[in-house]
């Protein structure tokens, strides 16, 4: 269940945003792609998740060509979607909201006991419409939803965005257990350091669209190294 | 005792009048109420598509087949043209309110148009089933008064069971909500909108089909009776299909049944747009639209 990414381009009516991306994730992986506001993160995970059809190049799940398919596609192919700021559906109840999510992956099994074990919050206020609920509660139930029918790989666009800090912390140790006992591949975009830190085995920076540089295992520590694509 | 005997059958009488209008309200609104509320186009074909189902009943009813069956028919044939019309109109028009007003205004002209020339200026009317109910002075059709508005009511519960409680309803609800986290979650949302606009053009249909024996003569240009009044009601409702359409449906039939039945139908209908008026100048967003502005600011509040 590799990911893999190669020479795309992709923008928003004829404006290029993206230039030349190349890289690859591996089965079971956590990478992160870190840089600062409007470098392109976001356009990056929509544009692998099928929502923003790539000028050129290719974007390759498993074997399979994606590229051009639409994002419904995608997720049947098992990847999952944690969209930016949440975006989880407010008219919704939470549980309405967690049965959207079986669509993703074949539909063969699903998760829900798992899902209300890390998120009990989700089970008590089932019946809850998901609008009513909190930044922090929304954010797990966002990626309840995307882990609810299995997916393979995992899409998290600035998990920590609009949650408060102690939530944060527990929702990356959320991801990690997700990564470690469903061996879920997970590529995550993010600006918050601590995240970037206790999340990722190995990220990519990237600015003004292009990747500009592959932090290894070893050096994802290094503080300095990692500011110098964060800090304006 | 008299006067007493009078006022209870008058009341009655207006009892029944004002059913007649919820029945008729509710039920020309509820597709035009589903495709705008549901996906933001403004069908100004909508009487035609329950033309469609006046013809398509009353064609099979006149060949020879039992009522209820040649109803089916209208039925289906307002279905089908409401997929056919989604596929090759509608699709291009989605969140672009006025073009899809213009573009589904000129398609009105074009069916009622071509049913002029396919099947003449009128068809034999049907008459009307179930008879009358007599009481003292009065007497009202069991069929307006009694069967319709029920119809309309088991409508407007099947729908809101549909979209509450089934697979179907949560995804196309979850569509409408955001298309593009939808997509994401792998519900294919062309073939939701297609669905949504088919049960639109069905409930139209049904419409039609329904009112096919109530409506006297059949003629190309009856669509415009249902449009007026469905258009007022959307209008007045506001954006939530179920609770919007009930309650506008019952404020203007108040007004339609007591003005028909003091003054006369046409009162009752000056009184209907004259209500809407002042609604809509005091609700801008409708009754619904109010409620959820409401709602919002006592949340904002607490």
């Amino acid at each position: 269940m590799t990911l893999d990414i190669s020479g795309l381009h992709a923008g928003y009516d004829g404006t290029p945003i993206l230039k030349d991306i190349d890289f690859t994730v591996d089965d079971g992986e956590i990478v992160g792609i870190v840089g600062r506001n409007g470098v392109g993160k976001t356009t990056l995970l929509k544009a692998i998740m099928g929502l923003l059809d790539p000028d050129s190049g290719s974007v390759r799940f498993d074997g399979r060509d994606l590229t051009h398919e639409p994002a419904d596609v995608h997720a049947r192919s098992g990847i999952g979607y944690v969209p930016q700021g949440r975006d989880v559906f407010p008219g919704l109840t939470v549980e309405q909201n967690l049965e959207i999510g079986e669509g993703i992956g074949d539909g063969g099994e699903t998760r829900y006991e798992q899902v209300y074990d890390y998120f009990p919050i989700l089970e008590e206020r089932a019946d809850q419409d998901a609008g009513t609920m909190s930044g922090g509660q929304q954010q797990m139930l966002a990626i309840g939803r995307a882990l609810v029918g299995g997916p393979d790989l995992l899409l998290v666009d600035e998990p920590s965005e609009g949650v408060q800090p102690s939530i944060v912390q527990s929702i990356t140790a959320d991801l990690k257990r997700i990564n470690e006992e469903f061996g879920t591949t997970i590529l995550f975009v993010e600006q918050n350091l601590s995240v970037i830190q206790g999340l990722s085995e190995r990220c990519y920076a990237i600015d003004h669209g292009t990747i500009v540089d592959e932090i290894g295992d070893g050096a994802i520590g290094d503080r300095q190294q990692l500011e110098k694509y964060l800090v304006v | 005792m008299a006067p007493l005997t009078f006022s209870v059958y008058s009341l009655t009488a207006l009892l029944f009048q004002f059913l007649n209008s919820f029945g008729f309200i509710v039920l020309a609104t509820v597709g035009l109420a589903i495709i705008f509320g549901m996906m933001g186009v403004i069908n100004l074909a909508h009487g035609e598509f329950i033309l469609i189902g006046v013809y398509g009943t009353a064609l099979p009813y006149h060949a020879g087949a039992p009522l209820p069956l040649a109803m089916v028919g209208g039925v289906v044939a307002a279905t089908l043209f409401g997929v056919v019309v989604e596929r090759t109109i509608v699709r291009r028009f989605y969140d672009r309110l006025l073009d899809s007003m213009v573009a589904t205004w000129g398609l009105a002209l074009v069916v009622s148009q071509l049913l002029l020339i396919v099947f003449g200026s009128s068809l034999d009317s049907i008459s009307t089933p179930m008879g009358n109910v007599d009481y003292g002075p009065f007497s009202s059709s069991v069929y307006r008064s009694i069967f319709l508005p029920a119809v309309a009511l088991l409508v407007l519960v099947g729908l809101y069971a549909v979209f509450t409680r089934t697979e179907f309803g949560i995804k196309a609800r979850a569509t409408i909500e955001d298309p593009e986290t939808a997509r994401a979650m792998g519900i294919d949302t062309d073939r939701m909108y297609t669905s949504t606009f088919a049960i639109g053009s069905g409930l139209a249909g049904l419409t039609g089909a329904l009112y096919a024996p109530a409506l006297g003569s059949i003629t190309p240009n009856r669509g415009s009776t249902f449009l007026v009044e469905s258009f007022v009601a959307v209008v007045v409702g506001g954006p939530s299909v179920i609770v919007g359409t009930l309650s506008a449906a019952g404020i203007l039939s108040v007004f339609n049944a007591t003005g028909s039945f003091f003054f006369g139908t046409f009162i009752g209908q000056m009184l209907l747009l004259l209500v809407a008026i002042v609604a809509l100048r005091a609700l801008p967003d409708g009754i619904t639209g109010y409620v959820d502005d409401w709602r919002q600011r006592r949340r904002a509040e607490e």
